[in-house]
């Protein structure tokens, strides 16, 4: 099976520093990949490459069999990969619905869309209603809240929320129950399996061990600026896996699976 | 994950009602201060209420007749338009000291053109609202891709401007008869119209036509809530999908129509061209002190654009009501001084989001 996105060779500098360094990167159809690392290993940097925010020096990226170079992360996003930031990208003076329609607003039907541009604001603020509580976000009150007025849970729930809606080809997560509580985290992680079931493949990055074994397919181990190995979670222990990103061990087979 | 106990499993019974507070009784300050919050341009539409009652209290019929009201309408209508484009760009958390200065060169082209190279004055009015146009798009290149401080960018631009002014005029007023005589189109927005007593100009009109219109378009179109996301936050605008760059090159495009704008209504309300207008150096600070008086914030993206042309009417009626008063001048600039500085105060409490 090819993989729907694909990376090979995928370098990044920033002046000395070297965040992404010759890293490869596979996703096949449907599947739910982790991607885990230690600090600074270059996770963000290599998802924000794959996903249009950060412009690689040297590698080419592959959706879907074609060969693709974002330049924005609005070009990613035409191409049907969603992405949660860690710093969220929120605009906090603005509502819930407000955020949630960024750049892909919707127009009233007829003249007062065609000729007005006048926002549908009733038909995004019911949208945005109906995402935050299949997410059981039943905590935040009112829609036309502004984003600056909910807590750091809220608010991961609401870009959370964003993407799944939104995501058509690949739904990235980068550390999405970080800020969360253990129930909000359970629904993100429901969520999660959701999105897989419609077939759409995710791509999880994360510290929280647990949740990498119960839903991740597959493992990528990213060290150093590259993927070390990929392993699956039958296939081996947590501890296996904190060993090989913190370089404590090394893998039996590189590269495998 | 054996040793675990299944403590997740435990948050399977939570409640899936919308929460809901008793808001407790905030008392009247409070349930005023939530009201401030959601509408900012309240503060100073409360302001030029308090100062038109005050002047009408002291002054009588003097102040509050139609003729009086509308007059100063006439007088903040250049202010009030300026206004109108500073708003956009410090919604954005920018900043143009080059508003006045545009206006004036707009007017210069509109008025040179007609009267030294013979182009039909509608022609002319065009040409001037591209200038303007052209000059907005200058500044807005070099602020969203060279990466420039838009105050460092605008001040340079104020000086070019205002000098390109002089250098291409020679210096040279167009005397109102003559624009009268040859191109009356020129000062189409002067024409008056009486009602009652009250005269209301085509320019006035366009001021609050254009008010209204920005209003509209910042609050129900998806453009104006790019604007207050790239003035908010300009990377998560831009993470969130929203196109920066395109949204800071409208912003400062339209800026400089509508001080072409201001310039062609700068025509109508003085009937020459002069490119001595005090509009060219002191038209950004009186725009910014209209748009700080009506509770945008200088940080960008937050605030309404009624607020401003509220914050130009107050100045407007300190400015007409003092002098009716028989006070020294001086004194308008005192009170102006101690509003800004009030409105900003108000502006930090209305903030406070837990109060």
């Amino acid at each position: 099976m090819e993989p729907i996105l694909k990376a090979r060779g995928l370098v990044k500098r920033f002046g000395k520093v070297t965040a992404i360094d010759h890293a490869d990167f596979d996703l096949m159809p449907g599947e739910i990949l982790a991607v885990i690392g230690d600090n600074g290993a270059g996770k963000s940097s290599l998802i924000k490459a794959v996903s249009g925010a950060l412009t690689p020096d040297a590698g080419t990226v592959t959706l879907d069999g074609r060969t693709v170079a974002f330049r924005s992360p609005i070009e990613a996003r035409e191409a049907g990969i969603e992405t949660v930031y860690q710093q969220l990208a929120m605009s906090p003076a603005l509502s819930i619905a407000d955020n949630m329609f960024m750049g892909r607003e919707l127009r009233r039907q007829g003249l007062l869309g065609r000729w007005f541009r006048m926002l549908d604001k009733p038909a995004m603020q019911a949208f945005a209603r109906e995402k935050l509580n299949e997410l059981g976000l039943a905590t935040i009150q009112n829609i036309n809240q502004a984003v600056e007025s909910l807590s750091g849970g809220q608010r991961q729930g609401v870009a959370v929320a964003r993407a799944a809606a939104f995501g058509s080809k690949v739904v990235i997560l980068d550390e999405p129950t970080a800020a969360l509580g253990v129930k909000e985290s359970r629904r993100v992680l429901e969520l999660i399996q959701d999105v897989k079931s419609r077939g759409i493949p995710i791509i999880l990055i994360s510290h929280n061990m647990p949740h990498v074994f119960e839903v991740a397919d597959r493992i990528h181990v990213h060290r150093l600026g590259k993927r070390l190995c990929v392993v699956k979670p039958g296939d081996c222990t947590m501890s296996d896996a904190v060993a090989y990103m913190t370089g404590a061990k090394l893998p039996e087979a590189p590269a495998a699976a | 994950m054996s040793q675990t106990d299944n403590y997740e499993a435990a948050a399977a019974g939570a409640t899936t009602d919308v929460a809901r507070f008793d808001a407790g009784d905030k008392g009247i300050i409070g349930r005023f201060h939530h009201l401030l919050h959601t509408t900012p341009a309240l503060v100073p539409l409360i302001v030029l209420i308090a100062a038109l009652t005050l002047f009408g209290v002291l002054l009588g019929s003097k102040f509050f007749s139609p003729f009086a009201l509308t007059l100063i309408l006439q007088q903040v209508q250049i202010v009030g338009v300026l206004a109108a484009a500073q708003s956009l760009v410090i919604l954005t958390a920018g900043i143009d000291l080059s508003v006045g200065a545009i206006a004036v060169l707009c007017s210069v082209i509109m008025g040179q053109f007609t009267f030294r190279y013979g182009i039909p004055a509608p022609i002319a009015v065009a040409l001037g609202l591209a200038a303007g146009t052209a000059i907005g798009a200058v500044s807005g290149w070099l602020v969203s891709r060279v990466k420039l401080p838009p105050f460092i960018v605008t001040l340079g631009m104020w000086q070019i401007v205002l000098a390109a002014n002089y250098l291409y005029s020679a210096n040279e007023t167009i005397r109102a008869q003559d624009i009268e005589a040859e191109a009356p189109f020129l000062q189409f927005l002067g024409l008056k119209m009486q009602l009652a007593g009250a005269t209301f100009t085509l320019g006035v009109l366009l001021m609050i036509a254009l008010v209204l219109i920005l209003a509209y378009a910042l609050r129900h179109t998806a453009w104006g809530r790019h604007v207050y996301a790239v003035g908010d936050d300009p990377e998560a605008a831009e993470l969130s999908g929203v196109n920066v760059h395109g949204t800071l090159m409208s912003v400062y495009m339209l800026v400089g129509f509508i001080c072409g704008l201001a310039g062609w209504v700068m025509i109508g309300r003085f009937g020459s061209v002069s490119p001595s207008a005090t509009t060219g150096v002191i038209g950004n600070i009186q725009s910014i002190t209209a748009v700080v008086i009506g509770g945008i914030s200088l940080f960008g993206g937050r605030g309404s654009i009624l607020g401003a042309f509220f914050g130009a009417l107050i100045v407007g009626v300190f400015e007409l009501g003092l002098r009716m008063a028989g006070a020294n001048p001086q004194w308008t600039f005192l009170l102006i001084g101690a509003l800004i500085i009030g409105a900003v105060a108000v502006d930090q409490w209305i903030r406070k989001v837990t109060a």
